[in-house]
């Protein structure tokens, strides 16, 4: 990566940053929908500790999963408002800075969303792991990218469509159920450590080099698509 | 091998510094089945004010956006000094209907960003470009706060902080007083006098009577005349 395109990137990340610290527009509704999701099933299934360990990982990715496309839909409209994002289409800046400003502002939202739900996840699920943490770390990192890296990417796909905030899940979903499948069963994994996760993470990781590579690749054409 | 590669940069130089601000050659765009541009061509001059007109909807907006590189033709061609036009982004400033700046930030954090995205760290001709549009650099409100006027300055401080050569401006006036209106005037035939192309939008001619120097006038999609007055039928 040039060190424009580094510069740039930063300069994009810290303006997510500010706009999202005066308008809690992502944030708000991430965490809404998260708490809603943990309190609303842990209060629909009442799990013993050893179940909780069982499908606390499906539990954890969907809520994730579901709330990472509120805040994606939310940081690609506030780049609509105001047709901002001619204004950056029109300047000589690589587009590439543009996507992966966006894509670390929203790995940032997301993983802040994680460092708060992961806490209320262990109080309202009994949850302990049986596994190393240091696993659950890896797979967390993985995951998010993962879901955060192809949800950008989508995002820019579908914010011109008419029904954009219909258009993002159905774009996403599918092509995250590969990574999501295995963001499950790593964590369940780990948490039970019935099974090596191993596998599961090396999967994680080939789709985040993948789906990376793919994104950075297309996206000027995406971005630039009427 | 080294003197072909100088001399070969040399004559693309002078060829970009000698070629039209603008060159629109036979575009044509379809929406579905409507036809909004039907092979027009245009060829603007350097330090010169012009002002496109037409009826809504003859597709004065859609040219403006083809030329900044915002729409592709669907047929035809537009270059911006001699270079096809994405490659001329930074010789070239686009102030749309929208004012294209974050509501959050105030004017002068708007500026900064993008003026990041045009390589400029310095604030010294940021606060010049709001100074120029009648706006206080010292301003810490949030654009969401500001009136539609100031919303309109900042869109053109934003516009032309980078001193483009050419400058396209949809609907400048639009919900501005008429007193801003008149200094905004102003300020584009200075631009001009300092040697800016400038391609404008507008329905109020009465701003423009002593400082434009050519009338395009659109007419469904078509260019139907170019004068250095307003045409009768206007």
């Amino acid at each position: 990566m040039s060190s424009s395109i580094l510069k740039l990137t930063i300069a994009n990340v810290a303006k997510d940053l500010r706009l999202e610290w005066r308008s809690r527009d992502v944030y708000n509704s991430m965490v809404f929908f998260a708490v809603l999701v943990v309190v609303i099933f842990s209060f629909s299934f009442e799990p013993t500790s050893e179940e909780s360990r069982h499908i606390a990982g499906g539990l954890f990715w969907v809520a994730f999963l579901f709330s990472t496309v509120v805040a994606l839909n939310q940081s690609w409209a506030r780049e609509l408002r105001n047709g901002v994002l001619d204004a950056y289409r029109i300047s000589p800046a690589p587009p590439e800075a543009l996507f992966f400003g966006k894509v670390l502002g929203n790995f940032i939202f997301v993983t802040a969303l994680e460092c708060l739900m992961v806490p209320l996840f262990v109080v309202f699920y009994n949850l302990s792991s049986a596994g190393s943490l240091w696993q659950l770390l890896l797979i967390l990192v993985l995951g998010t990218w993962a879901l955060v890296i192809t949800g950008t990417f989508f995002a820019v796909m579908s914010i011109r469509t008419r029904n954009r905030e219909l258009m993002l899940p159905l774009l996403l979903i599918p092509l995250s159920i590969p990574a999501v499948v295995n963001m499950v069963k790593a964590t369940s994994n780990v948490l039970t450590a019935d099974f090596s996760a191993v596998p599961h993470i090396k999967f994680l990781a080939v789709y985040c080099v993948v789906f990376t590579t793919a994104c950075f690749l297309l996206f000027e054409t995406v971005l630039n698509a009427e | 091998m080294r003197q072909t590669h100088q001399a070969r940069k040399d004559t693309d130089v002078t060829l970009s510094t000698h070629a039209p601000p603008v060159q629109v050659q036979n575009v044509s765009k379809i929406f579905g089945r409507t036809a909004a541009l039907r092979n027009v061509s245009l060829e603007l001059e350097r330090g010169r004010f012009y002002v496109l007109r037409g009826e809504n909807g003859a597709g004065k907006s859609t040219l403006m956006r083809i030329i900044a590189g915002l729409s592709h033709p669907t047929d035809g061609q537009v270059k911006i000094f001699g270079v096809n036009n994405r490659e001329a982004l930074a010789r070239l400033g686009y102030m749309a209907h929208a004012p294209l700046v974050y509501d959050e930030l105030s004017g002068m954090e708007n500026l900064r960003f993008f003026a990041r995205l045009y390589g400029i760290t310095s604030d010294a001709p940021l606060e010049d470009a709001m100074r120029r549009v009648g706006l206080d650099p010292g301003l810490t409100r949030r654009v969401g706060q500001y009136s539609q006027g100031m919303r309109q300055r900042l869109s053109l401080a934003r516009a032309i902080f980078h001193s483009p050569p050419l400058v396209l401006l949809d609907e400048p006036f639009s919900n501005v007083d008429p007193e801003s209106a008149s200094q905004i005037a102003q300020l584009l035939a200075n631009m001009r006098s300092a040697g800016t192309t400038i391609l404008l939008i507008t329905h109020q001619l009465g701003l423009l009577a002593n400082i434009a120097d050519e009338f395009l006038f659109l007419s469904a999609g078509k260019l139907v005349s170019r004068s250095p007055a307003p045409p009768v039928h206007a």
